[in-house]
């Protein structure tokens, strides 16, 4: 690719390593700040699947749980759908 | 004269704690202040090298928390630069031979005798580290634009709070422009969005330190280079003086990686939109 095209922004962006560096480094101060430790994290989102499987089947080894930036803890739960019903992505 | 005692620290090793120390040094001094530089990485002694005045040292630290003579006697006067003295730190004792009431009781012992103690303080968040911003009015942090810097900084930002000190400012150093200039590298825009605090310092990634360092010569000493300017510019902005921070385009890098520089950056503007 040429450097016009990257001028004229014809490319999708490239991801830079000083971006890289940076969006990872957000990510770690995000729990070094909260002081969230990987086993905490764990326990959290076994907690979650406990108490949501009371009421729906979730699809477990799925369940994603990430802090994001502004200290906002995330959780995704794919729930186990019966085959036939329509999939999500 | 009461002195402000200002302490320079880091977290991470490496990153440029004791060239700064002695360059603000030299800056401040050159500004007609009195200053004293406190090497405070005791058993690891190396302010005293940076600065060439090695073969002078007589007494240390451990020395003036001992009894054995007072601050004042202990300090070693820079011949090149009048207002300047250091004292030096121990290289056979250990950091728990000092204790954070001992760093604070030499340090009142100095503060009628000069305008500013610069304390060089070890790397690290243990004991050196408490020690040396226990008797700190100001503390200064410095980074590079790297991720472990930045993330060990961070946490010394927290911890410095936490022991009832006033919110670092900044210092970060060591920037290779034509790396940032690439995308390869963190610039300070980033650094500071991340941390978070007043930047009092720009200072670019510069080969002459090295030849500064072996020669024990502080490259604030001499005029014309960008870096000496950089340490100038942190003294002048210490004493409350606003100054435009060192341009770092053209920091080693010729025109052509500067045109590469500005086509990439387009470039990533374009995409990110």
């Amino acid at each position: 690719m040429s450097w016009l095209d990257r001028l004229l922004g014809r490319s999708p962006h490239v991801e830079t390593s000083g971006e890289v560096a940076k969006r990872r480094l957000k990510v770690v101060l995000e729990y070094d700040r909260n002081q969230i430790t990987p086993e905490e994290l764990a326990k959290i989102r076994d907690d979650i699947i406990a108490s949501i499987s009371q009421h729906v089947s979730v699809v477990r080894d799925d369940v994603e749980i990430k802090l994001e930036p502004g200290g906002r803890l995330i959780a995704e739960i794919p729930l186990d759908q019966p085959s036939g019903a329509r999939q999500s992505p | 004269m009461t002195a402000r005692v200002i302490t320079l620290t880091s977290g991470k090793g490496g990153v440029g704690k004791t060239t700064a120390t002695a360059n603000i040094g030299v800056a401040l001094a050159q500004r007609g202040r009195k200053v004293v530089v406190i090497d405070g990485d005791i058993g690891l002694r190396n302010l005293d090298v940076v600065m060439g005045l090695e073969n002078r040292v007589v007494y240390n630290l451990v020395h003036v928390v001992r009894g054995a003579v007072t601050a004042e006697r202990a300090l070693i006067r820079d011949k090149r630069v009048p207002g300047l003295m250091l004292l030096a730190a121990d290289q056979h004792s250990d950091k728990d031979d000092v204790s954070e009431e001992d760093m604070r009781d030499a340090c009142d012992a100095l503060r009628d005798k000069a305008d500013y103690v610069l304390i060089d303080s070890p790397a690290g968040i243990e004991q050196g580290y408490r020690n040396a911003i226990a008797p700190a009015d100001e503390v200064i942090l410095i980074t590079t634009p790297e991720i472990s810097a930045v993330r060990d900084a961070d946490r010394v930002i927290g911890l410095t709070e936490a022991a009832g000190k006033p919110t670092p400012k900044l210092i970060i150093n060591r920037i290779k422009q034509q790396l940032v200039a690439r995308g390869d590298m963190m610039d300070t825009g980033d650094v500071h969005d991340i941390l978070r605090i007043e930047v009092i310092g720009v200072v670019p990634e510069d080969e002459a330190i090295v030849a500064a360092t072996n020669r024990g010569e502080p490259i604030a000493l001499k005029n014309g280079s960008l870096t000496g300017q950089a340490f100038h510019n942190i003294a002048a902005r210490i004493e409350g003086e606003e100054v435009d921070f060192v341009s770092l385009d053209g920091a080693q890098e010729g025109l052509l990686a500067r045109l590469a520089g500005v086509f990439r950056g387009g470039a990533a503007q374009g995409g990110a939109s």
